[in-house]
């Protein structure tokens, strides 16, 4: 026992700084999991193509409940790894409180603000983003009714909602916007069973083009608007090709962008604030062989007048996080 | 409200109904026989997976129902040897089988489909279609009656056809044959039964069994009727849901159909408004969301008579000390 000690401390000791030599970075998935063919998926796609890129590799982590947010940030920065990407809002409480510890280490946050010298903050302007898709959803509309929803009721979720809102007024003052959340609880991610539901609800309230901003539920909710032959837009990476000629289009968020930044400013990366919006590429919507039928050529141009506006600040989309209130929409 | 937004949401009453009804009953069989399940969830969970695996492999979705109620008769089983033979605590047996089933699902689609944990969206046979009744298309025109039969009755899935007709299924094998009474009797006094000379653990695992196939089904219904395909975690909490109309139900066959009706209502009302007004007051869809467990602290809490479960519940049958 009195031998073990050392030679376990000096083991443990030569694994943290082997760990720390590497410096690899690290990516920390939310709830929804690696494979949610939505926002955890992009930025696991931006962190493979930096591994490829690179040739060098990364570490991940996806979570199995809220406990582990804080231990996983601390295992990482224990370990060493620089630095430490976050996906996800709900990780700002946890990163509030670890980063001051480990004033080496970078860290990255998408989709929250949290302020420390090191870290850096990525927030998307998901509301320009669903602007232009509502603009489209009210084009394409024939009831002059579209639908909109949600997953978890968090302010993230109705910014989507509002600007979505915003975008259909635009296009067509008299259109109705109805808007629907999933639940309250994490479960609200994970229920196609329940957005199936939802989109039915929604259709025999006279919507026929629907937008989920739901995760996995997200899922259900585009099969029904399948099934039952209207339109459906998609979300955070482009899900045209789930149902071919059925989504009108997809709101994206490049998320694996922002990872594949963090990741090849490595160690060294500028800490702060950084907003990707519609002027630089960070939110936009998606154009494919799948929807080239939907969408006609006036529609088009339309939207992309309006984001070149949207870019150019001649249009201003109100941003729900930023007083808790929508013009365009009651929740 | 028109009449036509009361169907609708009686519709969508009777999707939403139906899972929890089939997932009731499972749990009325298991625990009218003395052995507590709450596993419920987890064995749909793995019947919804395998009964989509399976149909997006083959194609065929009445081979998907069958791989669906194997996987979940074989964690049926599992909860069997675990309780019943080796008289282990029940309760941990089932939680242990939820957890199994929510890694198990994931881990194995993501090595048969690389789609992280979900299976391929199931396309023709590979899903159950709504299903007609006879002149469900004549009948339409007719005010009143025509809208319930056509739009309310008929064009649901098969499936849910099978779990209303297994309502009448269960009070009968319950209450009127030499099966049913042995079976309820085991879940009050085992040590009765065994005197009578009949087996204690054979009956209880018949009714474990049957438990796994009723949970097998409703999980086929979640993936392959209701959805397309397996997203992991799907079965959002419906398992426990049922457990809850089931002591709402007070363990009796047609009050579980009443309560797993009067639970999808309440879900479908959630879904179809979000805030209602009642008379200048809002009550938010969050209220509604919570109802069904609410309801079932009241009843649990003895306020609307009493919920007495089984006597035998939860024990493990000791022969000889």
């Amino acid at each position: 026992m009195t031998l073990m000690k050392p030679l376990m401390g000096a083991a443990a000791s030569l694994a943290l700084t082997a760990g720390a030599a590497l410096a690899e970075p690290a990516l920390i998935f939310d709830l929804g999991g690696k494979f949610d063919k939505s926002f955890n998926e992009a930025a696991h796609g931006g962190a493979q193509r930096w591994a490829e890129e690179t040739g060098e590799t990364y570490r991940e982590i996806e979570l199995q409940s809220e406990a582990q947010r804080e231990q996983a940030l601390r295992r990482f920065a224990e370990a060493g790894a620089n630095p430490i990407v976050m996906v996800g809002f709900a990780f700002a409480d946890a990163l509030g409180q670890v980063a001051a510890d480990y004033p080496d280490t970078k860290f990255t946050i998408i989709d929250m603000v949290v302020e420390g010298d090191n870290v850096r903050s990525v927030v998307f302007n998901e509301h320009e983003g669903s602007y232009l898709v509502g603009m489209m959803a009210a084009m394409a509309s024939k009831s002059n009714t579209v639908g909109f929803i949600g997953g978890m009721d968090i302010p993230l979720i109705r910014k989507f909602a509002c600007g979505y809102a915003q975008g259909v007024s635009a296009a067509n003052p008299d259109a109705k916007v109805i808007a629907n959340m999933t639940g309250t609880t994490p479960a609200a991610w994970n229920d196609p069973v329940k957005g199936s539901e939802l989109t039915k609800a929604q259709i025999s309230q006279g919507a026929d083009v629907v937008y989920a901003a739901a995760g996995g539920t997200g899922v259900g909710v585009l099969q029904t608007a399948a099934d039952e032959g209207i339109l459906s837009i998609g979300v955070d990476s482009n899900q045209n090709h789930l149902h071919p000629g059925q989504v009108l289009t997809s709101m994206t968020k490049n998320v694996g962008n922002a990872v594949f930044e963090a990741f090849s400013d490595g160690a060294d990366m500028e800490t702060g604030f950084s907003v990707m919006g519609l002027s630089n590429g960070g939110v936009g919507y998606a154009m494919d062989e799948h929807n080239a039928s939907l969408v006609s050529a006036e529609m088009q141009s339309a939207v992309d007048d309006a984001a070149a506006k949207i870019a150019s600040g001649e249009i201003k989309v109100h941003d729900y996080m930023s007083d808790d209130s929508c013009p365009a929409l009651s929740f | 409200m028109d009449f036509l937004t009361i169907i609708q949401l009686l519709d969508s009453t009777v999707r939403l109904a139906t899972p929890l009804l089939l997932a009731c009953l499972a749990g009325l069989f298991s625990e009218r026989a003395g052995i507590f399940d709450i596993g419920l969830e987890g064995k749909m969970l793995m019947a919804a997976f395998f009964s989509a695996a399976v149909a997006a492999v083959t194609g065929n979705v009445w081979l998907g129902l069958l791989a669906g109620i194997g996987s979940s008769l074989l964690l049926a089983a599992l909860h069997g040897v675990a309780s019943i033979t080796f008289r282990g605590n029940q309760l941990i047996s089932g939680v242990a089988i939820n957890f199994l089933a929510a890694g198990m699902t994931v881990l194995i689609a993501q090595d048969w489909f690389q789609q992280g944990g979900r299976t391929p969206s199931l396309i023709g046979g590979g899903r159950f279609t709504p299903f007609d009744l006879p002149f469900a298309g004549s009948v339409s025109g007719v005010p009143v009656l025509g809208p319930i039969y056509s739009e309310l009755l008929s064009g649901h899935s098969i499936l849910v056809y099978i779990a209303f007709l297994a309502v009448p299924a269960t009070w009968w094998v319950l209450f009127r044959t030499r099966f049913g009474l042995r079976l309820r009797a085991v879940g009050e006094n085992p040590a009765a039964v065994d005197t009578a000379g009949v087996s204690v653990v054979g009956l209880r695992y018949a009714a474990v069994l049957i438990c796994g196939l009723l949970c097998g089904i409703a999980g086929a219904y979640l993936a392959t009727a209701l959805q397309a395909g397996f997203v992991k975690d799907m079965t959002a909490g419906r398992g426990f849901i049922a457990l809850a109309a089931l002591i709402f139900a007070k363990w009796r066959p047609w009050h579980a159909m009443g309560a797993c009706l009067l639970f999808g209502l309440l879900q479908a009302i959630a879904l179809r408004f979000q805030n209602i007004e009642l008379g200048g007051i809002t009550i938010p869809v969050q209220a509604m969301d919570a109802l069904p467990y609410v309801l079932t602290v009241v009843i649990l809490a003895g306020f609307v008579g009493k919920a007495i479960p089984p006597r035998a519940g939860g024990e493990p049958y000791v022969k000889e000390r």
